[in-house]
């Protein structure tokens, strides 16, 4: 208890000098101007989520091999988190894009596919709803969890494909990002990083919680 | 081979009990039909723009009547009980698989087939010429819908709220054969058409992917 109370705080603290170094520290960029700051939550969020996708496949196909349960809530944390940073992706990208673009929506290559993205990774978590028993909704939802991760590069290639075939909205290219934003950038990275494991490992606490109600409440009922 | 005779065996079954009964196939074409004729009233159907719109909306409709058609795959199978003794019967699970897999991508491609002569009239494209090339983009872009439909059916059937469940996993899953499919399908259907392999390559990716994944994990699909 103590230690999450620890990491936690670090996190919080992470956060907040992201905050701060996003606001403050990172040099206002020329011609977007304030409204580019959204870069350092936009960004980090999308590789966050990435990142949160693969620990869920790989908690699928651990699952798929083992059958240990914890496998399983593994997966379901780790997607649950990835659809959270992915939502605040989608969130923040229209919010960056209105006055970059001046279009809430563009159908570029990397907004389509996260959308897509975002898709899969809802109907995997609507599919775990709909099964009431736990092992099968386990092997059935790792199952999807693996079709999904290995539909994810062939969704970015293809979109990547058909998009370059069509005209391309003018995108801030980071070619020559300057030396302190790039540092924000990392910096903001690794603490989303942390605060994707936070809340992963919270999400995997409050999983095996229900499996102990479970087992408690079957054991009653046996009595 | 076990695996290639037992195949053999559960697909004469599967085209068997579509041929006796023609549920699939006749629904399906209908369905396709109906969405055809619909989308003509969306926009107007004149040559040079069903050319533009016509293979998405093609390819539209196949999507969402295969979304139909995969679902009684597992379900009927479910109803009987006859599963259990399927997977009795057959050495290798994938063969059960394999065999509905085939069966659906045939069935998929009989309908895409037919369907695509009726959208030529009405839509006024010639389609004569090409036929062997768009056959080819219909076979491999059906062979991913069936693939990864055949495995998704097997899930959905076991879930609560199936019907809605199946078209919701499949449909963001097959983004990559809508839009290979949609492109290779426009690019035959121009005045100087083109066979496109680098959208085929991506069909074929595709269903390479799925079809070994579903070699190597399907089985666990099947368990009680």
């Amino acid at each position: 208890m103590a230690k999450t109370g620890i990491y936690t705080f670090i996190v919080c603290l992470l956060i907040g000098v992201t905050a701060y170094a996003s606001f403050y520290v990172a040099p206002t960029e020329s011609t977007m101007g304030l409204v580019q700051r959204i870069f350092y939550l936009h960004a980090p969020s999308g590789m966050t989520s990435l990142a949160a996708f693969l620990v869920s496949f790989i908690g699928s196909v651990a699952y798929i091999l083992t059958r240990k349960p914890r496998w399983d809530w593994l997966a379901v944390s780790a997607a649950e988190v990835g659809v959270a940073f992915c939502t605040v992706v989608l969130l923040t990208g229209p919010i960056w894009a209105h006055p970059a673009w001046g279009v809430w929506w563009a159908w570029d290559a990397r907004l389509t596919s996260t959308l897509v993205l975002w898709l899969l990774y809802v109907a995997f978590l609507i599919l775990r709803t709909m099964i009431e028993d736990a092992d099968r909704r386990a092997l059935v939802s790792a199952f999807f969890g693996v079709f999904t991760f290995l539909d994810v590069p062939l969704v970015y290639g293809s979109i990547w494909w058909w998009r370059t075939q069509h005209p391309q909205p003018v995108v801030f290219t980071s070619a020559g990002l300057d030396p302190t934003m790039r540092k924000v950038f990392y910096l903001s990275w690794l603490s989303l990083t942390c605060l994707m494991a936070l809340l992963i490992r919270q999400r995997y606490e409050l999983e095996q919680s229900r499996e102990e109600l479970r087992t408690l409440e079957q054991e009653l009922e046996a009595h | 081979m076990p695996l290639l005779s037992n195949t053999a065996v559960l697909l004469r079954k599967e085209l068997q009990s579509e041929y006796r009964s023609h549920e699939l196939l006749t629904t399906a074409s209908v369905f396709i039909l109906i969405v055809i004729v619909l989308f003509s009233f969306t926009f107007d159907p004149t040559s040079a723009e069903s050319r533009q719109f016509g293979p998405g909306l093609l390819w539209l409709a196949f999507l969402f009547s295969a979304s139909l058609m995969l679902q009684p795959c597992f379900l009927k199978e479910r109803t009987n009980d006859t599963l259990s003794a399927l997977r009795l019967a057959v050495s290798d699970p994938f063969a059960i698989f394999l065999a509905k897999l085939c069966a659906n991508t045939i069935f998929l491609l009989v309908t895409e087939l037919l369907l695509l002569f009726v959208f030529a009239v009405f839509y006024n494209v010639a389609v004569l010429s090409v036929f062997p090339k768009l056959a080819l983009v219909f076979f491999l872009g059906s062979m991913g819908i069936a693939t990864t439909g055949t495995a998704l059916s097997a899930i959905s059937s076991q879930a609560r709220m199936r019907e809605v469940l199946l078209p919701l996993l499949l449909m963001p899953l097959l983004v990559p054969v809508l839009i290979p499919s949609t492109e290779a399908t426009k690019a035959l259907l121009e005045a100087e058409p083109t066979l496109r392999w680098d959208w085929l390559g991506i069909l074929i990716a595709f269903d390479v992917v799925f079809l070994t994944a579903l070699w190597l994990f399907g089985e666990y699909l099947l368990e009680e």
